[in-house]
């Protein structure tokens, strides 16, 4: 164990500390790389880390404790994640998870007893049309079967720095099977600002407005709206006005990469081939509301894209699209920074999001005020999804009535869809709002007969056959871009619990309905799959999902019992047929546990029974 | 015209800047909450307080007042729900009442006496959480904390030493204090910090006071805490 005092440890974090100053900001960024340097983030670091940044020890082992890719416990020169949706499950991913432990001789959960290696399950990892996936210290690996264990194994053993591993190990495809506006037409860097500029900035606006554009993140909020709102929002602090810039309080544009939602993995093909298009939306953003500074929330899931993407801003601050002066234009100035998440899904939550750009834990903010009139550092600020961000470049390029013109009335514009399951072809397809999930079925392969469909990842809708000719629109089937495909004879039970137990690892803990709720509904479909389960479990779980329905803090709790109930609704079966005849069985076993007093007393008869 | 809302059908004034909690406090409404305390910084996590405004719910001590809400507060349907949240608060630690020295001056089961709750109904979950008696004058108690932060903000912004705050997520979450080796007594924690006195349960507690007021003769044997918290009822 390091401690602080410790000269070891001090020479490996001094470099770290130095490159990040003194800016409280900056300290999920600090403990992500302290985690790399010392494979846990050990006491003797948080001591370090507090008194460099002059901010109270409790704060950071806080911001520690938090995130899931931080261990306080050592986890090994080589940590491997496996990815744990259902969809790597439906591909084996048990299995193989076993088949690797064996390998290596060490129980899930457990470092080895050499301190070599730890391999534990974390949440989707968003490599879902080319699972099972993992992670491997931090870096993606796809395409699991055996044969890449075995080699994977024998790296471990012999020590190779992940540095050296063969590539195709590494190997992330974009399987893009249908392109339209955002995937399918060319993009000339620049041609959004230009067109921004020589429009003027309200002008933009008006444009944003009659294109219609609602969010992609989920929400489903009209962009133009919030932009506008962030665009007025005064900057208040207790004594008065902020001003930070020329009169002006300052105001940010964040781009919610964090991707978080199982199933959903559409932010990573834009991230990995269109960066210019995301890039150019916030830039288009910021001369709207006026803001001079950015921010790329990354899920720290897609590091591996942190190099590329620094390169992608690296170009276009050469190009003079970002940074002081963008296109010659004197009285524009903004660029954008990337931070990395390190595993919470609470993070893709817009406040909860601010409050680790912060540096902070990722728990929610109390609303109102929202963040468009105090969001980052209490400024107005921005928080849009990365497909948003592509679409408004769109918008800025070529007009309001061109997009308006795509989709439905109240759905204008086109829909990533992340799809993946039970199908021929995983991948991304991109479709004009209002296509039906039977023409997305067709068009990928679904394998057999389709029998339900979780549209929006466990936080959306589970549909069943009958409903396949619902239209993926806000007004009908809303999604933030998942669509996982389960095919006739898959015991959905098994999805309901893996979203539980979802839900219950990434709350916050912030709030009691959601902190509780969600372990009592994970304990209800324990209790069901081992087989002791009652109808009047079923009726809990509808009184608790009402709970956290109705009073959780933020969207996670609230619908964190969707898929349970949904299933549960239109596949009543699953459920039932695990039940035990009685109404009501108690999780406690009376009769088992007077099992040792009957034996110690030496009693059998009726009456030692209940 | 001072500016009102209307809570269950009573007419409440409100000055600009407060809360739904704030306006039902100062006209003596009660509504059931824990993590709140007037004299700190509104925090919102355990939602006891929630009540229905204009049809949604909302945690009364963070929403602010606005003219015409028409709140819904002490109904059926609300008070079971609170109810339940009370529930999951005693099988998510390990309150054992009838030997607990805070019993009947512990908000957690005045309000549970409040709601009518008759037992926990969900199992308990018996974490194993750890106790800390390193403090000379303190006792640090984790099985009954129920994370309202209240000692968080008091020590920190009544006490200007940032002594207490929270660690891991979700059930995982823990209570810590702030010096390396972990334990209380290590802090600058004083037993006459705002901080000793704000625990809503027996999870921080003064030593050396065990049992100078008899069980029975404690605030919450006497008095609904609904009494005690909107300032009514002292005879
Ligand atoms: C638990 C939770 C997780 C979320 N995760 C994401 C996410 O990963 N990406 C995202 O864009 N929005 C996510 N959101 C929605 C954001 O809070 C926010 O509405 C969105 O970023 C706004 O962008 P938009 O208007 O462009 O959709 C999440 C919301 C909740 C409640
Ligand atoms: S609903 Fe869940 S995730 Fe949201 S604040 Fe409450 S505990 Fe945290
Ligand atoms: S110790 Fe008491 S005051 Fe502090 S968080 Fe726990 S219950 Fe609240
Ligand atoms: S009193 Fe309002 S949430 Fe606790």
């Amino acid at each position: 164990m390091y401690r602080s005092d410790s000269p070891g440890l001090s020479r490996l974090l001094t470099p770290i500390l130095q490159r990040h100053g003194r800016d409280a900001t900056r300290l999920l960024q600090i403990l992500r790389e302290v985690q790399d340097a010392c494979h846990s983030v050990p006491a003797g670091a948080i001591d370090l880390v507090a008194a460099h940044l002059d901010v109270p020890r409790v704060n950071v082992e806080g911001v520690a404790g938090f995130y899931s890719f931080l261990s306080a416990h050592p986890a090994g020169e080589y940590r491997l994640l496996f990815s744990g949706n259902i969809t790597d499950q439906m591909l084996g991913k048990d299995e193989l998870m076993q088949y690797l432990c064996n390998k290596l001789w060490v129980e899930p959960g457990r470092l080895s007893e050499d301190g070599l290696v730890s391999v534990d399950s974390t949440s989707c990892t968003g490599m879902c049309d080319q699972g099972p996936a993992a992670l491997v210290n931090g870096w993606p690996l796809t395409n699991l079967d055996h044969n890449r264990l075995d080699l994977i194994a024998e790296l471990i053993r012999s020590r190779k720095p992940v540095a050296d591993w063969p590539p195709m190990l590494f190997e992330v495809a974009d399987n893009v099977h249908r392109g339209d506006v955002l995937l399918g037409q060319p993009f000339e860097p620049g041609a959004a600002i230009r067109a921004t500029l020589a429009r003027g900035a309200k002008e933009t606006l008006a444009e944003m407005d009659k294109s219609n554009l609602r969010g992609r993140g989920g929400a489903g909020f009209k962009t133009a709206s919030k932009w506008a709102f962030c665009h007025a929002a005064i900057a208040e602090e207790e004594g008065g006005v902020i001003c930070d810039v020329g009169g002006q309080p300052e105001r940010f544009i964040v781009c919610n990469a964090d991707e978080g939602e199982p199933g959903t993995f559409k932010d990573r093909v834009l991230l990995n081939s269109h960066a210019d298009l995301v890039f150019e939306g916030m830039t288009v953003g910021a001369r709207v509301v006026g803001a001079s500074k950015g921010f790329l929330y990354l899920r720290g899931e897609y590091r591996y894209l942190l190099q590329q993407l620094e390169a992608v801003l690296k170009r276009r601050r050469e190009a003079g699209l970002l940074g002081g002066n963008i296109l010659g234009q004197t009285d524009f100035s903004f660029d954008i920074e990337i931070h990395l998440g390190a595993g919470a899904y609470i993070c893709g939550e817009e406040s909860a999001l601010i409050e680790s750009l912060e540096g902070k834990r990722g728990r929610p903010r109390n609303r109102p005020p929202f963040p468009v009139t105090r969001g980052y550092k209490g400024r107005p600020t921005v928080v849009d999804n990365v497909e948003t961000f592509a679409c408004a470049a769109r918008i800025a390029e070529n007009g309001g009535a061109w997009f308006a013109s795509i989709g439905t009335a109240q759905s204008t514009g086109t829909k990533l869809l992340s799809v993946s399951g039970d199908v021929a072809r995983p991948g991304i397809y991109e479709y004009p709002f209002g296509v039906t999930v039977r023409q997305i079925l067709d068009d990928c392969g679904a394998q057999g007969r389709s029998y339900a469909v979780q549209v929006s990842g466990p936080s959306g809708t589970t549909i069943s056959w009958k409903e396949f000719e619902r239209k993926i629109a806000f007004e009908d089937l809303p999604t933030a871009g998942a669509l996982m495909v389960f095919r006739h004879r898959r015991d959905l039970f098994q999805a309901a619990r893996n979203f539980a137990d979802f839900f219950a690892h990434e709350s916050c803990g912030f709030c009691t309905p959601c902190r509780v709720g969600t372990q009592l509904q994970k304990k209800i479909l324990e209790k069901i799959q081992s087989g002791h389960g009652t109808a009047s479990d079923l009726e809990e779980l509808k009184r608790l999902g009402h709970i956290l329905k109705t009073m959780s803090h933020c969207g996670l709790g609230s619908s964190a019992a969707n898929p349970v109930l949904d299933i549960l609704e239109k596949f009543p079966d699953m459920y039932e047929s695990k039940l035990k005849a009685f109404a009501f069985e108690p999780a406690f076993d009376l009769d088992g546990a007077l099992e040792t007093a009957r034996k110690i007393t030496g009693r059998d008869d009726e009456w030692a029974h209940l | 015209m001072s500016k009102t809302i209307t809570i269950d059908g009573l007419t409440v004034p409100f000055r600009d800047g407060q809360t739904i909690m704030d306006a039902a406090l100062a006209s003596g409404v009660y509504i059931p909450h824990l993590c709140h305390n007037p004299e700190f910084k509104p925090h919102g996590s355990c939602k006891l307080c929630t009540v229905n405004v204009n049809g949604r719910n909302a945690a009364s001590c963070t929403m602010p007042a606005t003219e015409g809400l028409q709140v819904l507060n002490d109904t059926a349907e609300l008070n079971d729900e609170r109810r339940a949240l009370v529930q999951m608060l005693f099988v998510e630690g390990n309150h054992l009442c009838p030997s607990c020295e805070k019993s009947g001056n512990c908000q957690l089961q005045a309000v549970a006496y409040y709601l009518e709750m008759m037992s926990p109904h969900y199992n308990h979950f018996y974490p194993t959480r750890e106790v800390d008696a390193s403090h000379p004058g303190i006792l640090l108690d984790r099985n009954r904390c129920i994370y309202c932060e209240l000692c968080v903000r008091a020590s920190r912004d009544a006490d200007g030493k940032n002594v207490f705050g929270l660690t891991g997520r979700g059930m995982a979450t823990t209570l810590i204090v702030n010096s390396a080796s972990g334990r209380l007594g290590d802090t600058t924690l004083a037993v006459t910090d705002k901080a000793v006195q704000v625990c809503p349960t027996g999870a921080l507690m003064k030593k050396g006071l065990a049992y100078t007021v008899p069980i029975g003769r404690r605030i919450f044997d006497h008095h609904s805490i609904k009494d005690v918290q909107t300032g009514g009822g002292h005879e």
